[in-house]
């Protein structure tokens, strides 16, 4: 990465649209809209401007102009926004004109934010938070992004931090002050117990659900023989009024992706190719490996085959699909019924997928935890265990501070200093 | 002054405590010509508070002081007349050696080595004032005394104590001076505080002398001396003086009722006293002050030599009333008789922010000037002695040419005091203590001339016979981890008797050591080696052993660091500029003037995200500054 750089994206969605914002950050940003618009307009003042082609002088567009001098704009460096009209041609011909001035690239995904990180106007947990607000698509995403911009994790982490200082300070007092001091001596039993304490407290934050799923949706993949009906099932849930179709990802031979949002929650909705036991044909038998990694990567499943006869897994719903009318069901009255032509029992079967797709996402209130945070807790976790079973001070102390690493990891704080504060704040020490 | 061409000498020292002794004495180890000036000559190594050396951590600093070939831990086993090794039960990185010293001894030890030593001369007289090479340079020239006597050096090392500006206060009284009978450095501290240096008060106290023979010592439990054979010296052969045994009594509500009674007279309570004091060595009136409920507090009784009947009550350092200071002795166990000989106080005094100083203790804006001990707001005879070494072998590896050792927090205390020093500065006086090195695993006190003397030896700080023992010890060293690279399983150690868990597979004999059973004596019998190690050597193999598993996982965090120190950050870095750092963040930055990044992550408060802004500030600085070029 090179901070010299100035760089800039396309950050409204994609065109046509009625509007395009393009927006330029870096050193260079002014001097670009300078070469673009023949002028630099006042700061944070709309400004209309005609942008020209600096090589060929072709006039691009005519745009809106808003500017964000350094360091009070979103990425902490001069950054200037062009509003321009929606259309792909423009978009690109303006991108164009911009990539041939020296010292200006293309921003890289998620440039925008490193760079506000860079510059210090947010601190990494927010920063995180932000590029999950901003990928965010449904309401129960957004608010868990934006809980985590207004810093609800920091302060438990801070909490858990607080109770790993003092038991460090009561760890040190035995090491650093007993055999000099009256210190009352510590047992081991009481750190052992602190310790495994605030370890499963961070192992139950590790419990739940990662921000992944609700990132990037609950998979949900539906399984049986071929001609169980569920490309109709899948159909049918996908044309639910309620359901958002909001893109086709892939349709291969063997397995169709569909996400879609119910009530704000992501899903991903997944059509495997029919499971028989024997086959013959080695390109169905390859769309077979790929179903049941599909099984394996499920977060639910509906099965519409031979009861009982699903995959193992977790969470399997009975699905009976066999007939249009709930006298003829086939399953026994645990599985659901559901008429892919006629739509009846779709609303039951729907309310049971979200009643079980909220208790795998993060609480909509709490706060979802990342890949990286969830590395660092971990850690934290497991150093705490370890120092629960260690007998000798020194591996205690040890195994302590690496938990606090860890915690420090991700909030950024911390000094032995503070370790010092709390071990001089308990104890009366010192001759 | 004579012609500026040849000055007197080389490096002037000012002070003859812990710190100044130390700085003379690597210097003139090193080949410069040094001058130390003291107020009295014969006050040169006194312990002007606890006669002892030594403790957690502060024994890490004494031995390696020593792996420096320095003098504090020769005249500590010169003058010991107990020995404790603290932290015994504990793992070794926490051990630390302690020993009370016999006054007279331990200063009568450090004059001899210090007389001793080629280089350097010892004047008596008061310094009243630097010397530089115009009215307007910062570059040293000298320093002028009391008598107007002026002698030329190319650098000055302060090592003052609590002599600059020093106050001392005893219930109503006030008493200039840095120690009880003794002058304060007046004229100096003015020349000093009018250079526009950050200077600030601290305090520290003492607590009454005893007369020893009017305690009953028999009503009294015993601390004897632990009867062992380790010194404080890699180069003491043996113990060689008499031991004694302390005593110990304690506080009680009484005691505590007597202290209250005269807080309203403490000059600590009173508001007379502004300097913050240490929180790990407060006065007893502080410790009835903020921990009233405890219902007591031990107190040490330490004999202060053979031939004195002086006896020091640790834990009672106490700026109260004399009358108080009575009452209070005398209500505790053992001491209804007795007579205070020479009553507590605490001192005031002046020291300079550390953050104006670099690694090596130089000033920084100045051309030869050097601070070392509790000038720099530091507490303790071996924190002193440790910034003696430093700023000793700054000014002579200045003059003489020669690069710095590498010390660093991964290989010393030195350096993480050094470090701490001078990038967070001092709030209180700073003491040393274990939980400061983050790696404390591999900085134990046993292995303190494994760790630095190869960098004494480079620099020169290190004498031949010194050499000569320490070859001696590595080649032992490297013939027994040698004869533990053998392989073994668990059923070979099973047969030596060592109870060993079986499915560890078979590995190097030195890669069981960190089963704690084993012992490497108990190895040697399985690889049937017949070489006869001396016990250090074999104890210091054995905890290498024992944690080896931590201390790879260290390494590798060391390493990680390693990239951030590569990364340098100009001394005049405008951090007002960045965005996004707090105010506090830029006051400290700017104080303590990190000149690596990683020196920058280590400034407290400072976060992952203004690191990162410093970062591609200091980035972005040095590319304009290729493109200017």
């Amino acid at each position: 990465m090179s901070a010299a750089d100035t760089i800039f994206a396309l950050s409204s969605g994609a065109p046509p649209a009625a509007i395009a914002i393009i927006r330029i950050s870096g050193p260079s940003a002014f001097a670009a809209v300078q070469l673009l618009a023949g002028r630099i307009p006042a700061a944070r003042r709309p400004s209309l401007a005609k942008l020209y082609d600096p090589i060929d002088h072709a006039l691009l567009d005519e745009a809106l102009l808003l500017l964000f001098p350094a360091p009070n704009s979103a990425t902490g460096e001069d950054l200037a926004e062009l509003h321009l009209h929606g259309g792909r041609a423009v978009v690109r011909a303006v991108e164009r004109a911009l990539a041939a001035i020296p010292r200006l690239r293309p921003a890289q995904a998620g440039e925008f934010t490193r760079r506000a990180f860079l510059n210090g106007r947010m601190d990494l947990n927010e920063a995180e938070g932000l590029s999950d607000l901003l990928l965010a698509e449904t309401e129960h995403q957004r608010r868990a992004a934006a809980n985590m911009i207004g810093g609800g994790f920091s302060r438990a982490i801070g909490g858990w931090r607080e109770e790993l200082l003092h038991i460090s300070a009561l760890t040190e007092a035995e090491l650093d002050l007993s055999d000099e001091d009256d210190v009352a001596d510590q047992n081991t039993n009481v750190i052992c117990d602190a310790c495994n304490r605030l370890a499963e407290e961070i192992h139950q934050l590790l419990q739940q659900p990662q921000a992944e799923k609700l990132r990037d949706g609950l998979r949900i993949v539906l399984g049986g023989p071929p001609n169980s009906g569920k490309s109709t099932l899948l159909n049918a849930l996908a044309a639910r009024e309620a359901a958002i179709v909001s893109d086709i990802a892939g349709t291969t031979r063997d397995v169709i992706e569909v996400p879609i949002s119910i009530e704000g929650i992501p899903l991903i909705l997944t059509d495997t190719a029919g499971i028989r036991n024997e086959c013959g044909d080695p390109v169905e038998a390859m769309g077979i490996a790929r179903a049941r990694g599909a099984f394996a990567g499920a977060d639910m499943i509906l099965w519409l085959g031979p009861q009982g006869e699903g995959p193992n897994h977790p969470a399997v719903i009975e699905v009976d699909t066999k007939s249009d009318l709930a006298a003829d069901r086939i399953k026994s009255g645990d599985a659901l019924w559901v008429s892919g032509k006629t739509g009846a029992g779709l609303a039951a079967m729907v309310a049971e997928i979200l009643h079980r797709a909220r208790g795998m996402l993060p609480p909509a209130d709490g706060f979802a935890v990342n890949a990286r945070q969830r590395g660092w807790l971990t850690e934290a976790a497991g150093a705490l265990r370890l120092a629960s079973a260690a007998d000798d001070w020194l591996i205690i102390a040890e195994q302590l501070r690496l938990a606090r690493l860890a915690l420090d990891a991700l909030t950024g704080r911390a000094h032995t200093e503070d370790l010092l504060d709390t071990l001089f704040g308990t104890f009366c020490v010192g001759k | 002054m004579k012609s500026r061409f040849s000055p007197d000498f080389d490096i002037i020292i000012v002070g003859g405590g812990h710190a100044g002794c130390e700085a003379a004495a690597v210097a003139a180890r090193m080949g410069a010509r040094v001058a130390l000036v003291s107020f009295q000559r014969d006050t040169i190594g006194a312990m002007s508070c606890n006669p002892a050396i030594g403790g957690l951590g502060k024994g890490h600093l004494v031995r390696e002081v020593d792996a420096f070939d320095g003098i504090i831990a020769r005249a500590a086993d010169d003058a010991a007349i107990h020995y404790r090794m603290l932290n015994a039960s504990k793992g070794a990185a926490v051990q630390g050696p302690r020993i009370q010293a016999d006054r007279r001894l331990f200063k009568a030890s450090v004059q001899r080595q210090l007389a001793a030593t080629p280089n350097l001369t010892i004047l008596q007289g008061e310094a009243a004032a630097l010397l530089f090479t115009s009215e307007t340079s910062q570059k040293i020239a000298g320093l002028r005394l009391a008598d107007d006597g002026e002698i030329s050096a190319a650098a000055v090392i302060l090592a003052t104590g609590t002599f600059l500006g020093g106050k001392l206060f005893r219930g109503e009284e006030r008493l200039e001076g840095g120690r009880i009978g003794e002058n304060s450095a007046l004229r100096l501290a003015d020349q000093i505080r009018g250079a526009g240096l950050p200077m600030a008060r601290l305090k520290t106290g003492t607590p009454p002398r005893l007369d020893g023979r009017t305690i009953d010592w028999a009503a009294l439990p015993e601390q004897p001396s632990d009867g062992g054979c380790w010194t404080m010296s890699a180069m003491t052969k043996r113990r060689a003086v008499p031991e004694v045994f302390c005593a110990m009594t304690r506080t009680n509500h009484h005691t505590h009722d007597i202290i209250r009674s005269g807080l309203d007279r403490s000059p600590l309570f009173g508001g007379d006293i502004q300097g913050q004091g240490p929180r790990y060595c407060p006065s007893i009136e502080d410790k009835i002050f903020r921990f009233g409920d405890r219902d007591g507090h031990q107190i040490f009784l330490e004999p202060e030599a053979l031939d004195s009947h002086y006896v020091y009550p640790n834990g009672i350092s106490t700026s109260l009333p004399t009358d108080i200071q009575i009452a209070l002795v005398q209500s505790m166990p053992g001491l209804a008789q007795c007579e205070i000989i020479v009553s507590g106080y605490a001192v005031e005094y002046d020291y300079i922010d550390p953050r104006a100083l670099d690694h090596s203790l130089a000033v920084c804006g100045f051309d030869g000037l050097y601070c070392a001990g509790q000038i720099n707001g530091t507490t303790g005879y071996e924190e002193a002695a440790a910034q003696g070494l430093i700023a000793g072998m700054g000014a002579a590896c200045r003059l003489l040419d020669r690069p710095m050792p590498a010390l660093d927090r991964s290989n010393s205390y030195i350096a993480v005091m050094i470090d701490d020093l001078v990038l967070q500065g001092v709030t209180e006086p700073y003491r040393m203590l274990t939980a400061r090195a983050e790696y404390r695993l591999r900085l134990r006190a046993d292995n303190a001339a494994t760790r630095l003397t190869p960098l004494a030896i480079e620099v020169g700080a290190a004498g031949e016979d010194r050499k000569s023992a320490f070859f001696g010890q590595m080649t032992q060293r490297d013939a027994l981890i040698s004869a533990l690279t053998d392989h073994a399983t668990a059923d070979d150690l099973a047969r030596a008797g060592l109870p060993v868990k079986a499915d560890a597979g078979r590995m190097p004999l030195i890669d069981w050591l960190r089963f704690p059973v084993v012992t490497v004596k108990a190895l040697l019998t399985v690889s049937r080696e017949t070489i006869a190690f001396s016990e250090s050597i074999m104890a210091e193999v054995e905890q290498d052993g024992r944690y080896a598993p931590y201390i790879q996982r260290q390494e590798a965090e060391i390493r990680d660091i390693a990239a951030n120190e590569r990364i340098g950050l100009p001394s005049n870095f405008d951090y007002g500029a960045i965005a996004g750092l707090s105010n506090e963040m830029v006051e400290r930055l700017s104080l303590a003037r990190p000149d690596t990044l990683a020196a920058a992550a280590r400034v407290r408060g400072v976060t992952p995200a203004a690191l990162a802004a410093i970062l591609v500030h200091a980035k972005r600085a040095s590319t304009h500054a290729s493109q200017a070029a």
